[in-house]
C-alpha cells in the first residue's frame, strides 16, 4: 500500500475528496469509511482547538455560527505548527473578510485580544525590578533612561471597546460595553495573563517603551499621566530592565 | 518641554507610581493546575493542552446561512461615526465553503 503524503493532505481537507488513492481497508477495498473517520477527527479536533483557543468570540457569535466558521478557518488554514496552543493565529485577518461575520466588525480585535492572552501566557518567565531602583535614579539618569519590558507585554489599540466587550463575556455581572475605541495593556504579573484598561496616551507611551525610546522621549504628549502609566507597569510587574 | 521640566514631571511621576505601589505586596506565586471552578476558567493556555474526545461530527453546516446568535446579540454596539456597513467580497472565498 502506498500513498502520495500530498494526495493524503488534500483530502483530509476536502470532504467531497475521495479516499486517497492506494488507500486500502482490510479487504483490499479503498478505505473510504476509514478515510471519512479520520478525515471528521481532523475537523473535529481542530474545530475543538479554536473553541479553546476563542472562548470570547465563540460565546459572542454562539456555537452554530462557531462550529460553522471553525470549518471554514480550518480548510483554510491548516496548523502550520504542530504547537496547538498557537493554533488561530490568521483569525483576526479570517474574520475580516469572512462575509457572515461583517454585521460584528469588533470581531478580528476580540480575536486579536484573545490571540495575545494566549501569547502573553506562553510567554518566558522573568524577574521584574524592584520599584525603589527606579525612584533611586537621579533625574538625568531617569531622562535617558530605557525600560525593558516583560516578553508577555503587549499592547492593543482599537476603535471598538474591546476591554468592556472583553470583560462582558468573561465576568458576571460586568457592566455593558460602551461603543468608544479603547486600548489594553496585557500584563502577566504572576503567571495569569492580565488584561488591563489604558488610555491613548499610556498606549503610545508604553509602545514607544518596546521601542527602546529613552523615557525623556515619552514625554510628547500633555495628556499623558506617566505616574499612573509607570504605576501599572511596575504594579504588573512588566519591567525586567532599567538601563 | 525643556529638559528641567521633563526631568521634574518624569521624577513626579516616577515618585507617584511608586508610592503607589507601596501597599501592595507580592505574594509568591505559584503554577497552580486544576483549581480553577467549572465555567470560570483562569486557564490562558489554549488548546492542545488537555485531551479531547473524538466521538463528535464534524458540522458542515452551510456558514453563509448563518446569523451571529450568541451575546453579540444583547450588546447593541452601533456602529462607528462613520456609519458605513462593511460587506465583504464573497468571490474570495468561495472556494472554502465546504461541501
Amino acid at each position: 500500500m502506498k500513498v502520495n503524503q500530498a494526495a493524503f493532505q488534500a483530502g483530509l481537507f476536502d470532504p467531497a475528496a475521495p479516499a486517497p488513492t492506494g488507500l486500502q481497508n482490510p479487504d483490499g477495498a479503498p478505505a473510504t469509511k476509514r478515510f471519512d473517520v479520520y478525515r471528521n477527527n481532523v475537523a473535529v479536533s481542530l474545530s475543538d482547538a479554536l473553541e479553546t483557543a476563542f472562548p470570547v468570540i465563540h460565546k459572542l457569535v454562539g456555537d452554530q455560527f462557531f462550529r460553522a466558521m471553525a470549518g471554514v478557518y480550518l480548510r483554510k488554514h491548516p496548523p502550520s505548527s504542530p504547537l496547538m496552543m498557537f493554533y488561530g493565529e490568521k483569525m483576526p485577518q479570517f474574520l475580516r473578510r469572512f462575509p457572515p461575520a461583517q454585521s460584528l466588525p469588533y470581531l478580528p480585535d476580540i480575536a486579536k485580544l484573545e490571540l495575545a492572552m494566549r501569547r502573553a501566557y506562553h510567554a518566558a518567565d522573568t524577574k521584574a525590578v524592584d520599584p525603589q531602583a527606579l525612584a533611586a535614579l537621579a533625574p538625568d539618569t531617569l531622562l535617558a533612561s530605557r525600560l525593558r519590558l516583560a516578553p508577555s507585554i503587549q499592547v492593543l489599540t482599537s476603535d471598538y471597546p474591546i476591554h468592556g466587550i472583553y470583560r462582558a463575556n468573561t465576568t458576571n455581572d460586568a457592566p455593558k460595553p460602551v461603543m468608544q475605541p479603547e486600548a489594553v495593556l496585557i500584563t502577566r504579573p504572576g503567571f495569569d495573563p492580565q488584561i488591563n484598561l489604558i488610555d491613548g496616551s499610556s498606549a503610545n507611551c508604553i509602545k514607544a517603551l518596546m521601542d527602546n525610546t529613552p523615557l525623556g522621549e515619552t514625554l510628547t504628549d500633555d495628556r499623558l499621566d506617566l505616574g499612573a502609566t509607570l504605576s501599572i507597569l511596575l504594579g504588573q510587574s512588566a519591567i525586567t530592565e532599567i538601563h | 518641554m525643556s529638559n528641567t521640566k521633563k526631568s521634574l514631571v518624569l521624577a513626579t511621576a516616577v515618585a507617584s507610581a511608586v508610592a503607589g505601589l507601596a501597599t501592595t505586596a507580592h505574594a509568591a506565586d505559584e503554577k497552580c493546575y486544576g483549581v480553577s471552578l467549572a465555567g470560570e476558567n483562569d486557564c490562558a493556555a489554549g488548546p492542545g493542552t488537555s485531551c479531547a474526545g473524538t466521538s463528535s461530527v464534524d458540522y458542515q453546516g452551510n456558514a453563509w446561512s448563518l446569523v451571529p446568535e450568541g451575546t453579540c446579540t444583547t450588546m447593541e454596539l452601533p456602529a462607528m461615526a462613520d456609519g458605513t456597513e462593511r460587506m465583504g467580497s464573497l468571490e474570495a472565498l468561495e472556494r472554502d465553503i465546504p461541501a
